[in-house]
Order: C-alpha cells, then sequence, then structure tokens
C-alpha cells in the first residue's frame, strides 16, 4: 500500500493513495423496524401491542397504539390519547418552529453539520490520523471502519451493531489502541491492538458510550492530553465530557443556540470550541469548564481550527465567504480576568473571483465547508464548497495559504489543490507530524484518497530542531495540481 | 431574610464548635500533640467548608418547604384558594417552628454525614461481610438517628399538610357515650412512614456506600456543579420515596393490625390522596437530606491549592510535600495530591518551585519529597496486587517458594525492595464502613483484619476465612476438583511454610491425610451452614477492594508524568533526571501487576450502570481508570523524551518494554 520515495539521499515514506470505488460500498439501508414487513401480520391482544408499542417507541408508540385500536379500547381512552397524541405533535412542532434543526431526520441532520462536504452520498465519511504514529483510520459508506498502518500488513476492519452513520473518528493522543467513532445513537471507543494479527477485531473491543438524548452524535474530540473525550448532537443542548476509561459523563449544559454541532479541542488542551445550530458559538474553557459566548451575525459557525500554541482560533461562518480570527492572549492555568478579544476580526475574504488561466477562465470562491491547519502552523487549507449553478459551474476546491503567527499573524495565498476531472474534495486533513514540511489528506468524491505534500523548512524547526539535522532544504512550494497563483483577495493582517 | 441569615451564621458557629469538641481526642489519640497542632490549620478551613455545606442546606430550606406546601395542597378546582392558603399557612407560627425543627434536623444530618464520610470506600466482598456491616453498633446509632429525624420531619410535613394530619388524637365518644381521646391513625401513618423512610436512607446509605466522598475529574464551580446536580437529586428521591413508600406500606398492612380503623383494610390503604401526601412527605425528606449531603459532597472535594514552599518557617507545616509525606487525615491527604496533579498541568509557576533547590544547601527538598511520596504509593500499590495474584494463584492458600520466584521473573533486580511480600493475610475482612481511616496510611485500609466487626472470634475465622477470601474462585468452591489439588499444593510447600511464617496462626499439617480429612469436613460445615451466603459471593468484589482507594494513585501518576513532562523544557538544575528511572521502572513494574491482575475473572467485568441514584459508584470503575492513566502516563514520559530514554539507566527488560512505547505498540 506505500510506495517508498528515495528522495535526496533520504529514504521517505509517503502513503500511497487508496480507492474505495463508491460501487463497493453497499450504505446500510436496513433499520431495526423495517424487518417487520416481511413477516406475516399475526394477531395480538391489545395489551400485547400496547407494550410493544411502548418498548419500540415509547409514549407515543403507545398513545398510537391506543387510538388506533379504537374497536377494542373504551371510546374515552381512544379519543383522549388520540387528543393528548395531537397535543404532543402540536408541542414538538412549535418547539421544531423555534430550532428548526430538530425537524431533521438523524441523517439529514449529521449530512448538515458534518465536515465532509456532501456526507451523505461520500464513500469516505470520516477519515483520522493517528495523531504520535503514520497509520490512519477511515469510515466508509458501508458503515465499517479500516485502520491502514505502514508497518503492519493487517489492515483491520471494524464492524460494529450500532455503528451507523459515522460522522466522526478520531484517535486518543499519548495512547496506541483506542479509537473514538461517533455513530447514529452512540459512541464508540475502540480499542485495536496494534500487534494483533487479527482483521475483524470482535465488538467486545468497543466501548459504547450513551447518554439518553444524546444522539446523533455529530462531533468528537479527545483533550490533547488524553484524559478526556467530548462529544456533541444538535439534538442535546448538553456537551458531554467523557471519561472514557469509567465510562462516566458529565453533562456541561447551556441552553442557547438548541444544540452543540461542532467541536475542536485546541492544541494545548486550554480551550474547546462549540459550534451551535443557531448564529452562536461558544468557546469553553477547560480548566474550570466555563464558556464565553460569541454570537454571530449572520449564521451558524460551520468550522473552525487552532493554531498549534492554541492561542489563535480561526473559524467560518455559514452563508459567509470570509475567514475570522480570534485571539486568546491569556496564558493557559492562569485564570485571568481579561476576557480575551472583543470581537473577531476578518483575516481572509474568499468571495468569488475569476481567474485567467491557459485552459480557459477558472471561478473560485464562494462558501466554506471546513478548514485545517497544519501542526506547525505553515499552511492553512481551505475546503471551499462550490457550487453547481445552472449558468456558472463552480467546482468545490482546496485553497491553500501560506500562514505565520508571529511577529503578526500573516495569511499568504499559496495555491489550490484540484483532483481529477469530475472529481471534487470532500474531506481533508493534515498529517499530524510529517517531518519535511505538511502533508495533506484529501478524500475525493470517487472514493480516491490521496496524499498532498508541501516541502519546506519550518523556522520554528531549525530554531530549535531535536536530535539530528534538520532536513534538507526543499523547493520552497510545490502543490500537486497547480502551480502558484497570484493573489486573488484583499488581505488583512 | 435577614433574619435567617443570622440564624444560619449561628448554626454554623454551634456546628463548628460541635466539630472541634468532637475532632479534638481523636487526634490527640492517634497522632502526636505537636502533629495536632500543626494540622489544626487544615483541619480549621476544611470544617469550615463542611459548616457552609450546612448553611447553604439551611439556607435552601424555605424555598423547599414553600414548594412542599404548594405541592401537598394542591387543588387545581380553586387556584386562588390554594394560593392564599399556601401564603397564609407560610408566615403562620406553625410554619416557623417547623421551619426550626428541620434546621436542626439538616443540622444534625450534616453532622453525620461529616462523621460517616469517607474518601476510601468500604467494598463488602460478601453478604456475610455486608451484614456485618449492617450489624454494626456504630451503624444502629446511625439507624436509629435516622428513625428519629424521620418522624420528626414527618411530624413537621403533618402539621404543614394540616387536615386529618394535624392532631396526634381527636375527641371520640366510646360505646358506652363516655368522650375520649382517639389516637389519629392518619398522623401515626405519616409519622411511622417517616421513620420507616429514615430507616431504609440509613440502610440503603450502607449498602451503596452513601458515605463515600469522590473526587470529580472535570473541575467545575461549586454552584454550577450545583445546578447540574440538582435534578438528579429531585429524580432520585422521588424514586427513592416511591419504592420506601410502597414497602412500608406492606409492612404496615401486615404488622399494623392493632386497631379498628378503616386504614386496616387494603382498600383503606389504597386511598389515593393518602398514598399522594405518603410520597409527597418521603420525597421532601429524602430531599432535605441529599441536599445536605450532596452540598457537604461538594464543599468538601472543592480544589484547595497548597503552597509548594514557604518562606517562613512556622508555615513550613502547610506546604504540599510535608502535607503529602506527612501523617495526615485521609481526606487532607486526598487534596494534596488532587492539588499537585493540577499543579503539574496547569501552573508554569508552582511548577518552577516544585523544581527549584533549597537556598541554603541546594538541594532539591520540594522534588525530593513529592516523588519519594507518589513512588512509595504506587509501590504499595504494585505489592498490593502481586499479593492479590499469588493469593488467587495458590488458590486462597498460604505462598511457597515457587510463588516467590515468580515474582522474580516479573520484576527486576531494582525493584525487588518493592516486592519483599508482606505477611501473607490469609483472612481478609474488608474494613468496615465504620474504621474510617482519619489517620495513617490509606492503604492498608482494604485489608486491615477487621478486628471490631462481630466475625473476629477466632473460631469463626477460622470459618470464614476461606469464605470471605475476596477471590472469584471462592464462588465454586464446591466443585471437588479445586478441593482435590488442595492436598498436593500443601504438602509441597509446607516444609518451606513452616520454616518461613512461623507467625501465621494456621498450624501446618504434614500429613496429606489429616489434611484431605480436615479439608472435607471443613467443606461439609460450609456446605451445611453457609451454603446459601457462599453461593452470593459478590463477583469483582474483590477487584474494587483492591483499588478503593486508587484514586491517589491516578493523582501521583498524573502529577509524576506531568512534572516530567514538564521537567524537559523547564527544570533549570536537572533535579528530575536523577529520579527518572525509578519513575519510570515503578510505572512499569505497576502496569506489568495491573495487566496481569486484568486477566483475573472478574477483573475486567464492568459494572451496572445506575443513573438514578445518590449512590457515587465511581469507586466501581477506578480500576480501568487507573489502567487507562497508568498508559498514558507511560506515553506522556515517552513521547517527551523519545529517543532520549535509551540513555537513560534500567534494566534491559525495562528498556525492552519502554522501546514498545516509543513504538506505539502497547
Amino acid at each position: 500500500i506505500f510506495k517508498h520515495e528515495v528522495f535526496d539521499n533520504q529514504p521517505f515514506v509517503i502513503p500511497l493513495s487508496l480507492y474505495f470505488p463508491r460501487e463497493s460500498l453497499k450504505p446500510h439501508s436496513r433499520t431495526e423496524s423495517s424487518s417487520k414487513a416481511a413477516f406475516l401480520d399475526h394477531c395480538e391482544t391489545l395489551w400485547m401491542r400496547s407494550a410493544a408499542a411502548w418498548r419500540d417507541a415509547g409514549l407515543t408508540g403507545l398513545l398510537n397504539e391506543i387510538a388506533n385500536s379504537s374497536a377494542e379500547v373504551p371510546k374515552w381512552l381512544s379519543v383522549s390519547s388520540g387528543c393528548v397524541l395531537a397535543l404532543l405533535q402540536r408541542i414538538s412542532s412549535f418547539h421544531g418552529s423555534l430550532f428548526p434543526h430538530l425537524t431533521l431526520s438523524s441523517e439529514d441532520m449529521i449530512a448538515e453539520f458534518s465536515q465532509v462536504l456532501k456526507w451523505s452520498d461520500c464513500a469516505v465519511r470520516a477519515f483520522a490520523w493517528h495523531p504520535h504514529t503514520d497509520k490512519f483510520a477511515v469510515a466508509l459508506l458501508d458503515d465499517s471502519i479500516k485502520i491502514y498502518n505502514p508497518k503492519s500488513a493487517t489492515a483491520p476492519t471494524l464492524k460494529h451493531r450500532l455503528q451507523r452513520s459515522v460522522a466522526a473518528v478520531q484517535w486518543k493522543p499519548l495512547c496506541a489502541s483506542a479509537l473514538a467513532v461517533a455513530c447514529q445513537n452512540c459512541l464508540l471507543v475502540w480499542h485495536v491492538d496494534p500487534c494483533s494479527l487479527s482483521t475483524r477485531p470482535s465488538s467486545g473491543c468497543a466501548q459504547v458510550l450513551s447518554h439518553p438524548g444524546h444522539s446523533p452524535v455529530t462531533s468528537i474530540a479527545w483533550s490533547p492530553s488524553g484524559s478526556f473525550l467530548v462529544s456533541a448532537s444538535p439534538m442535546d443542548t448538553n456537551m458531554m465530557v467523557w471519561d472514557v476509561a469509567a465510562e462516566s459523563c458529565v453533562p456541561l449544559q447551556r441552553v442557547g443556540g438548541g444544540g452543540v454541532t461542532f467541536l475542536s479541542w485546541s492544541p494545548d488542551g486550554s480551550h474547546v470550541l462549540a459550534s451551535t445550530p443557531a448564529a452562536l458559538f461558544r468557546v469553553w474553557e477547560t480548566r474550570m469548564w466555563t464558556c464565553e459566548r460569541w454570537p454571530c451575525l449572520k449564521g451558524r459557525c460551520q468550522s473552525g481550527c487552532w493554531s498549534p500554541d492554541g492561542s489563535r482560533l480561526l473559524f467560518t461562518v455559514q452563508g459567509e465567504t470570509v475567514i475570522y480570527a480570534l485571539t486568546f492572549t491569556d496564558t493557559p492555568g492562569i485564570p485571568s480576568n481579561t476576557k480575551g478579544p472583543k470581537a473577531a476580526a476578518v483575516v481572509a475574504d474568499l468571495s468569488e473571483t475569476t481567474f485567467n488561466t491557459p485552459g480557459g477562465d477558472i471561478v473560485v470562491g464562494g462558501e466554506i465547508q471546513s478548514l485545517a491547519w497544519d501542526p506547525r502552523g505553515e499552511r492553512l487549507a481551505v475546503l471551499l464548497k462550490g457550487q453547481e449553478h445552472f449558468s456558472l459551474d463552480r467546482p468545490a476546491m482546496i485553497a491553500v495559504f501560506k500562514t505565520r503567527t508571529s511577529p503578526i499573524f500573516e495569511l499568504l495565498p499559496c495555491g489550490f489543490v484540484q483532483g481529477e476531472p469530475g472529481t471534487e474534495p470532500r474531506l481533508m486533513q493534515f498529517h499530524p507530524n510529517f517531518q519535511h514540511g505538511a502533508l495533506l489528506t484529501v478524500c475525493w468524491s470517487n472514493g480516491r484518497i490521496t496524499h498532498v505534500p508541501f516541502y519546506f523548512l519550518s523556522a520554528g524547526m531549525a530554531r530549535h530542531g531535536l536530535g539530528g539535522s534538520p532536513p534538507q532544504p526543499r523547493p520552497e512550494e510545490r502543490p500537486a495540481d497547480y502551480i502558484n497563483q497570484t493573489l486573488y483577495t484583499e488581505l488583512t493582517t | 431574610m435577614w433574619q435567617s441569615v443570622r440564624k444560619h451564621c449561628h448554626f454554623s458557629c454551634v456546628l463548628l464548635i460541635c466539630l472541634k469538641s468532637h475532632m479534638k481526642p481523636r487526634k490527640v489519640k492517634l497522632v502526636s500533640v505537636n502533629t495536632s497542632v500543626r494540622l489544626s490549620y487544615h483541619n480549621t478551613g476544611y470544617n469550615i467548608k463542611a459548616a457552609a455545606s450546612v448553611a447553604w442546606a439551611v439556607l435552601l430550606l424555605p424555598p423547599s418547604i414553600a414548594v412542599f406546601v404548594i405541592i401537598s395542597r394542591v387543588s387545581l378546582l380553586h387556584p386562588i384558594q390554594w394560593i392564599s392558603e399556601c401564603v397564609s399557612l407560610l408566615t403562620s407560627a406553625t410554619a416557623i417552628f417547623s421551619f426550626i425543627l428541620l434546621c436542626g434536623v439538616v443540622l444534625i444530618v450534616g453532622f453525620l454525614n461529616l462523621e460517616y464520610y469517607t474518601v476510601i470506600p468500604s467494598i463488602a466482598c460478601s453478604k456475610i461481610a455486608l451484614l456485618g456491616q449492617l450489624l454494626h453498633p456504630r451503624q444502629f446509632v446511625s439507624s436509629l438517628v435516622h428513625c428519629i429525624l424521620g418522624v420528626i420531619v414527618a411530624w413537621c410535613c403533618a402539621v404543614t399538610i394540616g387536615g386529618r394530619y394535624q392532631t396526634l388524637g381527636y375527641p371520640c365518644t366510646q360505646a358506652d357515650g363516655s368522650p375520649q381521646l382517639c389516637l389519629n391513625e392518619y398522623q401515626v401513618i405519616l409519622l411511622l412512614a417517616g421513620a420507616f423512610v429514615g430507616y431504609c436512607h440509613s440502610v440503603l446509605g450502607v449498602i451503596h456506600n452513601m458515605n463515600y466522598v469522590s473526587f470529580h475529574t472535570v473541575q467545575q464551580y461549586k454552584y454550577l456543579r450545583f445546578k447540574g446536580s440538582l435534578p438528579l437529586v429531585v429524580k432520585c428521591s422521588a424514586i427513592q420515596a416511591l419504592y420506601s413508600v410502597r414497602n412500608y406500606l406492606v409492612v404496615y398492612f401486615f404488622l399494623g393490625k392493632c386497631s379498628l380503623h378503616p386504614l386496616d383494610t387494603i382498600a383503606g390503604l389504597l386511598d389515593f390522596s393518602l398514598l399522594y401526601h405518603l410520597w409527597i412527605s418521603g420525597t421532601f425528606l429524602l430531599f432535605t437530606w441529599y441536599i445536605t449531603l450532596l452540598l457537604f459532597r461538594i464543599f468538601v472535594t472543592e480544589v484547595y491549592s497548597f503552597p509548594v514552599q514557604s518562606s517562613f518557617t512556622e508555615d513550613v507545616h502547610q506546604c504540599l510535600p510535608k502535607v503529602l509525606t506527612g501523617q495526615q487525615p485521609a481526606i487532607l491527604k486526598f487534596l494534596a495530591l488532587h492539588d499537585l496533579a493540577l499543579l503539574s498541568q496547569h501552573s508554569p509557576s508552582r511548577r518552577s518551585e516544585v523544581f527549584s533547590l533549597s537556598q541554603p544547601g541546594g538541594h532539591p527538598h520540594n522534588w525530593n519529597a513529592i516523588s519519594q511520596e507518589c513512588l512509595s504509593l504506587l509501590a504499595d500499590l504494585t505489592q498490593r496486587l502481586v499479593a492479590h495474584h499469588d493469593t488467587v494463584a495458590t488458590n486462597g492458600r498460604a505462598k511457597s517458594l515457587s510463588t516467590g520466584s515468580d515474582k522474580k521473573s516479573l520484576s527486576s533486580e531494582s525493584t525487588e525492595d518493592v516486592m519483599t511480600p508482606r505477611p501473607s493475610v490469609l483472612i481478609k475482612t474488608p474494613a468496615s464502613v465504620f474504621l474510617r481511616s482519619s489517620v495513617g496510611s490509606p492503604l492498608t485500609v482494604p485489608f486491615t483484619p477487621d478486628l471490631d466487626s462481630p466475625f473476629s472470634s477466632p473460631a469463626l475465622r477460622r470459618l470464614a476465612g476461606p469464605v470471605e477470601q475476596c477471590s472469584p474462585w471462592h464462588g465454586t468452591v464446591q466443585s471437588p476438583h479445586i478441593m482435590r489439588r488442595g492436598p498436593k499444593l500443601w504438602s509441597t510447600s509446607t516444609g518451606e511454610r513452616g520454616l518461613q511464617n512461623k507467625t501465621e496462626h494456621v498450624i501446618p499439617i504434614v500429613d496429606p491425610c489429616a489434611i484431605w480429612a480436615n479439608e472435607c469436613q471443613m467443606f461439609q460445615i460450609m456446605t451445611c451452614n453457609c451454603s446459601m451466603l457462599i453461593s452470593q459471593l459478590l463477583p469483582e468484589a474483590s477487584s474494587q477492594a483492591l483499588f478503593a482507594d486508587t484514586q491517589s494513585h491516578i493523582w501521583a501518576l498524573e502529577g509524576l508524568s506531568y512534572l516530567v513532562k514538564a521537567s524537559f523544557s523547564e527544570d533549570q538544575f536537572g533535579v528530575v533526571q536523577t529520579t527518572l528511572p525509578s519513575i519510570l521502572s515503578s510505572m512499569l513494574v505497576l502496569q506489568e501487576a495491573v495487566d496481569r491482575h486484568f486477566k483475573l475473572p472478574h477483573a475486567s467485568s464492568k459494572p451496572v450502570r445506575s443513573t438514578s441514584s445518590m449512590e457515587d459508584s465511581s469507586y466501581k470503575t477506578l480500576r480501568f481508570a487507573l489502567r487507562a492513566t497508568l498508559k498514558t502516563a507511560i506515553y506522556r514520559i515517552t513521547t517527551t523524551f523519545g529517543e532520549h530514554l535509551n540513555a537513560v539507566q534500567m534494566s534491559a527488560e525495562h528498556q525492552k518494554r519502554l522501546q514498545q512505547f516509543l513504538e506505539y505498540k502497547e
């Protein structure tokens, strides 16, 4: 699977691209109750049916059953249960009108709030590099997860009864084996022994973490110290902080916003970004778990990423084409009364622009799906949503920026990443410890996963390189498919 | 309002005086007078916390009484009358009097919480041990007090609800026409219900380890924590009251056949309004007590920041290294370890004090004291795990030489002192709840033979010893082939045993036949007398008991690993380097022992989660938390130091083990 390249006399491993053709993956279509149709109808007493309805669908199911079997129950009972049912529906529709996202189905909700572009028809639904080694996990359309490790010939496949509609996966830091999976109804934490030769670890290797009302889980984040896992669900106003080993959780409730959609833990462990379905996001401080509220003007916070030192947060807002930055100056651990910044600053404007290239005009820009910042803080990748308009076709595309955080924050355009014709990027992530610069892994719409290396000599590396000489200087830039483009936006620093 | 504030101040003062007068004798008894004077600083601060929690519980009484009045008098058909009645009742003299009574109840409950709490749960390994706990005189006193308090609260409820519950007697005429005072059974049933619920609360407290105070891993401010737990408290008290009232009615129906009243029949008892009032009163009672308990837990486990070093000699005893190493109440030691874990993680300035050298002399006293204490905690746990494993492996018998050689292969020579077996403990009665380990090493608690227990007579011990062994093997002790294995093991090891462990009270018998006969006899007695109790041996309780105080080890591991990680860039004088090999090797040895322990049956089975209970069951999963923390701690060090670890002096076996961690293969 992996190709060894000899580059400047240095043996160097770039993981080879993987291909998961869409046709080979069967999406999971079975639901728990759909097998009912395959069996003959069987006459049960009202009590049995009521009990079954209560077990399957709770109070609503029970009321529905009673209201429907008016021939067997006293009239007053069926009428009153019908009334209660109608009242419940009214209340839920009112609640839904306050928070429109509550009316979505689980799948639609994950698709809406996921960091993956067009999550529902994506062959690769989630991707995660291990924070310390070269292995990674890929969640596929058929609800299985595959783990690839260059040092091992086996690629274990993880399957579990509860592992459905995987929205996110993440490896536990400071651990070789634990992988957290955000599923439709629960969280799973797999313990995959790296030395095991088994290709199908049993479902006994997975811990199931669930809390009533906390589903579907759309985002998870491990603390960088590996001690906590936070999880978010748009249906639940609680953000859960899990102690995974003890399988216990502490709900942190804030009602405003009507749920939590996206989480991102700062690399230094001091803050957590939590966005909500409404035009509001929060930044939690992780020492005493208090939060700052950040109301947005236009839409919800779609994506965000932290600088490596945890001092700067970049985020994007749905419906806007700009990147905002927030700076947190207080040093972690010392609680200070200065409440960080008062307002976010616009650092980049990605509104639609046309480029004249030899191959014709290209239109880029628009709304942003997700952001990714490389672990050294020198490259920022921005996944642009694109648009399939009837007049002009604007494909989804990844724009890459050079960034510098000291002495002042700088953002310079660097290039674009585009795939084969007819494919668009869906998901991207930087390799957490690439020796020679930055390595961007991109999952494409045709099911291919490729790795785009950026070779550069990091300023930070040269200053305090630990152990061994720094790698050879590289040609400054080599974005995969395009040569450097000129500036296309107004930049503010 | 200001009146009530003044009142609560007064109450807290009274409480403080009570606490002080209470704490004194124990201190004098168990530690030297000099130390007790030194300790008073922390203890005072600590008692103030407990008093503050009671004060808050008293402050919360008026709103909860108001809610109780509103709910108990609910009448949806006459809302205006309902509200006006409630208002007039709340301002009446009866309400004030009830409030004062309830304040007294809350004070006593708060005092009981302080008196009975523990940071190390006592886990009963078998039903017999649990029974022993329940029959203990101290527990009896607690139950009695709870009964009386229950009656008082129920009386307050009865007076507040009014109507037919108002008075204990009412005038009635006898058959011959003479006027007389009759007993009002409605109030009696309510008062007895209070007593019953109080008794249930106290008994369930023992069964569910309600007196166990756990420390939360997620830090939150007190108010937010209280707010977050409030719905749970309401839910728990309502559910618990429902069950208690159900049981109470059953008991009352069968035992209360003494009067000629309508309440004597099932139909009379199934009066809806009566049930409702019983349930509401029970809920109110449990709610006030649970709130007191909750506030106590929140205040007591609040993070306390100890100074790392002080420039004044008179303050030195308050500093973290002194508190960690000295003979302290378990709670203070826990608070100190918690503070250590937090400072090592979050506070660079305090870390630099840990790494600093003493001014004249240039010795790293702070680091030495802290690291030595943490290492001895880890060594203690390792030793305990190895001893337990050996006991289980040799089927509860005394150790033979072969286990000694096992141990050598397990550990390297550097840690041999760690592994010296202690005098083998044949009888492991779990410590009772009442042996609150206020002073002394918390680590010996789960294995100290409980001399206070009613089962301490030597004859009974002999019999109960193997039964109470906290080993899952004994659940299947009836199977004959295990019994048959006995003599063989015994005879091979008797020679050495006689020489080695002279202190043991079991006399070695050389003749295998005699042992066999003896075993058979014992087997028969056991099966005849206590087969029911033996078969009820609680699974996985032995593991839980083994790790009962493991929260301290978790903090020690976190503290050490974060300090070592920080030392990579912050330790200017290299004080950590000298202890790095011993830190790494003690972690690796512990890792090995923990891995071995988790291979035992029942060790890795997860307990059933109970969400709707005030019971703090976090002690049941401490062993899993320890396993995860240990691995993370080793990875934290290896990830920080990387290849530099190859230069650390260690045994070859540990080098190999570390290499596994460096390659992320563990």
